[in-house]
Order: structure tokens, then sequence, then C-alpha cells
């Protein structure tokens, strides 16, 4: 028993880490019959705290499920960042990313899960903090419904239906990212 | 009790996104910059466990547990939608270096800044329900 929890807690190789995020797709068809999928709950809980009158109105309590995973999930990271990880814990991050950071001004550690000079409270109402924090956010959360779907709902449940929808969605992901990473983030960051 | 096994699901997940690390700002940047594995392993794995569950359930016809027939109807394809949308989409990954899923798990991680992420991100879905009719698709 003490040598599973030891297990548990020591970094996992990525094909344990996605071997498990991939369980999600048969723990979710096989006990509830449902599709994995995660952004449709920004949608649920905007209709569940802003009515919505009108042609835009729709059912948020068909998504109660995917919010209480959504809570779940909440819980889980609680458990494992406070219970599951080794003292000291910090990511086996490559050294080339890393001195590209520097170069443009990222020195925060990979002890860390965001560089804390962009991403805390005190940066927050700086022109970094609502770049990264707020308008990121908003991207992500206007991105995910356009595209009709997140990393979960395409990437990994869509690439499985061998969905071609899909397929583009995930193609749009990753151009954006490296637009955003290779053109955008030096002048954002300095 | 309906709601127990999705909470078990998602504390399971939870686990899972921190654990895999996809849930790290440098994953991210180390992935939009091919300068390790990780998450392409990561994404592969996932993808391939998913597609071996889809495939048997279409070879041997499975069932759920409660013995209804699994809806494999794929999303709909809205081409410019999902183009459009999922440039966007990666333009806030690549910023905020998390997705709806691990939004949440930061949270739960104690990185509590997020939580203005997440709000924004609730009202950008907002901001597109508001505006869809008017948007190409």
């Amino acid at each position: 028993m003490e040598s599973i929890l030891e297990l548990i807690k020591s970094p996992w190789p990525w094909y344990i880490g996605g071997a498990l995020i991939g369980l999600m797709v048969p723990l979710l068809l096989f006990f509830a019959n449902k599709q994995f999928g995660i952004s449709s709950t920004l949608s649920n809980i905007c209709a569940a705290c802003i009515p919505i009158k009108g042609k835009y109105q729709f059912d948020w309590k068909k998504g109660k499920w995917n919010m209480t995973i959504a809570l779940g999930i909440v819980a889980g990271s609680y458990i494992a960042a406070n219970f599951l990880r080794t003292d000291g814990f910090h990511i086996d991050i490559s050294e080339d990313t890393i001195a590209d950071l520097q170069l443009i001004g990222v020195h925060s550690s990979k002890e860390l899960f965001a560089p804390t000079e962009i991403f805390s409270w005190e940066s927050l109402f700086s022109f970094k903090g609502i770049i990264f924090i707020v308008l990121g956010g908003f991207l992500v959360g206007f991105g995910t419904r356009y595209a009709g779907g997140c990393t979960s709902g395409h990437a990994i449940m869509g690439l499985s239906l061998f969905n071609l929808g899909s397929l583009v969605a995930v193609i749009g992901f990753f151009v954006g990212g490296l637009i955003v990473t290779h053109l955008l983030l030096p002048y954002l960051i300095n | 009790m309906k709601y127990l096994k999705y909470f078990l699901i998602g504390i399971f997940f939870g686990i899972v996104l921190v654990k895999s690390e996809v849930i790290y700002w440098f994953r991210i940047q180390e992935m939009f910059r091919f300068d390790s594995f990780h998450m392409y392993g990561v994404m592969a794995t996932a993808i391939a466990v998913g597609a071996s569950t889809v495939l048997l359930i279409r070879k041997f016809n499975l069932k759920s547990i409660d013995g209804s027939k699994i809806n494999l109807t794929p999303k709909p394809f809205n081409k410019k939608g999902n183009i459009l949308g999922g440039l966007i989409f990666g333009f806030g990954w690549a910023l905020t270096g998390a997705c709806p899923g691990p939004l949440y798990a930061l949270i739960g991680s104690g990185f509590t800044v997020i939580t203005i992420s997440l709000i924004s991100a609730v009202l950008g879905a907002f901001f597109y329900e508001m505006i869809k009719s008017r948007l190409p698709h």
C-alpha cells in the first residue's frame, strides 16, 4: 500500500498520464452513455447565472452532469496538488523553452504552475495581467463555444471518433497557439 | 445519487490533469515551441485509448451498463465555425496555458487567480451565445 502511494506521488511518464486521460472516454461512454467534453460547462454556467431570454435561452439543467464533473475536477486537483506530489516537486521542462522564455522576460521557475510575473493577483490589473489572465480566458471561452468543443471534446473525443470536423478544429487550436507563441508573445510580455 | 458517479469521475480527472502535468503553462509553451515530446505523447496516448474504445464498441456492438445503445454520433461539422473558433481558442490557449478542464484544475490546485480566467471564459461563452446568429458557421 505504501509503495502504491509512493508510485502515485512520483512524477508520471507521459504514457501513464495520457492513458488515464484517455480513460475518460470509456468511463463516460460505459457508465453514463455520455461523450467526453468539458467546454460546454462554460455555456451552462453562464446560462445558470445570467438569465438569457428569448431565442438564446437554453436548458442548462441538461448540463448538470457536466457541471458535476467540473466540481469533481476542482476537488480532485486539490487532492493531487496537496497530497499526491513529492516535496519540492518541479516539472522536467525543456532547457530550450526556459532559455527562450528568459529571452523574452519570463524568469519565474518551473516549480510553479505558471510564471507569477504574469499570473498573480498583483499583476491582474497590469497590461500583462489583463492580456494573459482576462483576455486569454475570454478567448478560450468564446473560441471553444464557436468551435463546438475544446481539447477534451474535439482533440480527444472527436479524434477518437475519427471526426473530420474535430480534426479541423484541432488544427485551428494548434495554428492559433503557434501564432500567439511565436509572433505575439515577445511583444506582450515585454 | 445520480450525480455521484459524475463527481467521482471528475475527481479522477482532476487528479490525472495535475499528475499528467498538462495544466502547467510551461508545458503548453514547450509544446508550441516543439521543445518536448511530453504533451504530444500525452495527447497521442489519450486518443489511442479513446479510439480503441470506440472501435471496440462499434465492432462488438457494446452497450453501456444500463443496456442502452452507446451514442457515437460525432459533433456537427461547421467549417467556418470550427476553423475560426479553433483559431480563437488557440490564441487563448497559448496565453492562459489552459483549456477548460485545466482552468478548473488550476483553481483546485490553489492557483486562485485563474478564477478570473474562468469567469472571463464564462463571459466569452456568454458573448458567443449572444452573437452566434451573426457569425459565419
